[in-house]
């Protein structure tokens, strides 16, 4: 009973960390990244006894003691639990979809299976989708708590935008679950590991292309990123809906951004490109299409899918920083209309071929 | 036999359902509701109604009350002068409502109550769901969507800035 | 498979949240907050109709709520279209101020 307690704890403190520490990184190259496309050097001063790291002792340590040490400031006529509130709204629920993310396949402990994901759902799909639904309201709230027109207006526009692209994403989502034929999360990466053909593994997209587009577009907006960035719009709205906010506060509307980023990033590796799956990487190790095989310890198998995911997650996140740095705003008129007239009919138009696809397939593609 | 989860989350329900229905601020009313939502749903997740519990959150908690905020941010309430309605009202909803809740417990203390069936492990999850839906349900989800689609042009129609 | 607790005590549950409800429609007088006790009192039935279900081991109890759901998120769209059209023409939502109807 206790060794499960302890297992379970672990696998969340895991997944926790990992998302944590990536978003850390997504900081980080956000600074250097955006740097290297605007050609110039970006931050690096900060250093500590002269080792600045490339700019890693600025982002990751000076950034965030800036932020804690400064005034905590609460504007008058706010109200005061919605102010402190709104920021913890915000975080939680973009952290608490880490629970369903697959980051393994199984780790054999001493005769003990353990399924490398923190919690197993049999409707993990819903639960992502469920707390996406609920990050409108840190948006909502640090709108209207912080006493302010302007702020309102960008917490109005962002939620508005926030449940118009839920339901792109939605659908998106929909195609994959027909594909995949369940809406557990560790079930469809398993699922990606078999081969099309004998020799291709059938990832997400190759079977939903266009689902791959729409859930990153609809997951950009929904984390309200540029292109879609108009309710904090940083030229416009100074920055929208927290304005009002100073400190850690602030520091933390920015790591749910952050760990939004990360989130969309861990989902589209984990729908579309196969999870943790390394091509041909089976439970007993290597196996390829060309009839030599590779066995590998248990843990060294867990260690490659673990790292294969992190990769994946990685290079996603760097997609979205690029995407961010290279694209112009939307209007919010046309953000809406993207929304609805556009992404919304192609979602649907999606889910009707697959399914008509999958029937015609047979139940299984 | 006391279940000590089960107490502390009905005695969190009931006082955010409190929340909903006494406080001042209606923003305050509308995130009493969201919690009393959250904890129906964790409610949910214990009768092992999983399908149910995430569509609660989904449908329930993240758009019918950021609806409700919407339209309280719109309309720019701010915290009412008189809460309630004149006293001769509020002691007879306040006697009313007791009793219906006093004979409803008494009508559940009547009968044999029903104890927990013994489930399968699929139970609550999609397919069982969607098994009893498009067999014998297949009429009312149909009307269902037709309800859903007139109540879309309904609340389009009557958001209009003017009626002509 | 264990629930939490016997079914019975999830129905008192749902017997007090509707209570509740009920009186919130009575006592309130902001037709926004009135709504949202209705909401109270659909979910209140929402819980008898899951505990129910789970207690005969049955899956109709669920699929009813499934329609519940979706006819709550109707009237609440239609029923906040009409208090924003009442707002635009009344300036109130206090439903002592909105009684032309009344004799």
């Amino acid at each position: 009973m206790g060794v499960e307690v302890a297992i379970a704890a672990a696998k969340a403190g895991f997944v926790l960390f990992l998302a944590l520490q990536v978003m850390g990184l997504g900081v980080f190259f956000e600074r250097k990244v955006s740097a290297v496309i605007q050609d110039r050097i970006g931050a690096n001063r900060a250093a500590i006894f002269g080792f600045a790291g490339l700019g890693l002792v600025n982002t990751l340590v000076a950034d965030p003691i800036k932020f804690l040490l400064k005034e905590d400031v609460r504007p008058a006529g706010a109200d005061r639990l919605l102010y402190t509130l709104a920021p913890v709204l915000s975080v939680l629920p973009a952290l608490a979809a880490f629970a369903v993310m697959p980051f393994g396949d199984v780790l054999e402990l001493e005769g003990r299976t353990v399924n490398l994901q923190a919690a197993a759902l049999n409707v993990g799909v819903l639960y992502i989708l469920a707390m996406a639904s609920l990050g409108v309201y840190g948006v909502v709230l640090a709108g209207w708590a912080s006493n302010n027109r302007w702020s309102l207006l960008g917490g109005i526009r962002g939620s508005a935008q926030m449940i118009s692209y839920e339901i792109a994403m939605g659908l998106a989502l929909v195609g994959i679950v027909l594909t995949y034929d369940t809406l557990d999360l560790q079930e469809m990466a398993r699922r990606q590991g078999e081969l099309l053909w004998g020799w291709l593994p059938a990832w997400g997209v190759l079977y939903q292309p266009l689902g791959l587009v729409i859930f990153l577009v609809a997951g950009i907006a929904e984390s309200k990123r540029i292109p879609f960035d108009l309710p904090e719009s940083e030229s416009e709205l100074v920055s929208g809906y927290f304005t009002e906010y100073s400190g850690a506060k602030h520091l933390m509307f920015m790591m749910a951004d952050f760990v939004e980023v990360v989130l969309v990033a861990a989902l589209a590796a984990t729908f579309f490109f196969g999870g943790w799956q390394v091509p041909w990487l089976g439970r007993e190790g290597f196996a390829f299409p060309w009839g030599q095989q590779l066995p590998l310890p248990s843990l060294a198998v867990a260690l490659l899918q673990v790292t294969a995911f992190m990769l994946k997650v990685i290079v996603l996140t760097f997609f979205q920083i690029v995407v961010r740095w290279t694209l112009p705003r939307f209007r919010y008129d046309q953000l809406m209309r993207l929304g609805w007239k556009g992404l919304l009919p192609v979602a649907l138009l999606n889910v009707v071929v697959t399914a008509t696809v999958v029937l015609l397939a047979g139940g299984r593609a | 036999m006391i279940a000590p989860l089960f107490v502390l989350l009905a005695l969190l329900t009931v006082a955010a359902s409190l929340v909903v229905v006494l406080h001042r601020n209606p923003v305050y009313s509308a995130l009493g509701l969201v919690t009393t939502l959250f904890l129906l749903a964790v409610l949910f997740v214990g009768l092992d109604a999983h399908l149910v519990a995430a569509l609660q959150i989904i449908v329930y908690a993240g758009a019918i009350v950021v609806l409700f905020l919407f339209v309280i941010m719109l309309l720019n309430l701010q915290v009412e002068p008189r809460t309630l309605a004149p006293a001769p009202l509020v002691v007879t909803g306040a006697v009313l409502g007791g009793a219906l809740g006093v004979a409803t417990l008494g009508v559940l203390g009547r009968d044999p109550l029903p104890l927990a069936a013994v489930v399968g492990p699929g139970y609550g999850g999609t397919e069982p769901l969607a098994e009893r839906l498009f067999t014998a349900y297949i009429v009312p989800f149909e009307l269902t969507s037709v309800l859903l689609l007139v109540a879309i042009i309904g609340a389009v129609v009557l958001g209009k800035k003017r009626l002509s | 498979m264990l629930t939490l607790a016997p079914p019975a005590w999830y129905l008192a549950l749902s017997a007090v949240l509707f209570a509740i409800g009920a009186m919130g429609v009575l006592i309130r007088r902001n037709l926004i907050v009135m709504f949202m006790a209705i909401e109270l009192m659909l979910n209140a039935v929402n819980l008898a109709f899951v505990a129910l279900a789970r207690g005969m081991g049955s899956m109709d109890g669920q699929v009813i709520v499934f329609f519940v759901m979706a006819v709550a998120a109707a009237e609440a769209a239609v029923g906040l279209a009409i208090m924003l059209q009442l707002y635009r023409s009344r300036a109130t939502i206090n439903a002592d101020e909105v009684t032309t109807l009344r004799w």
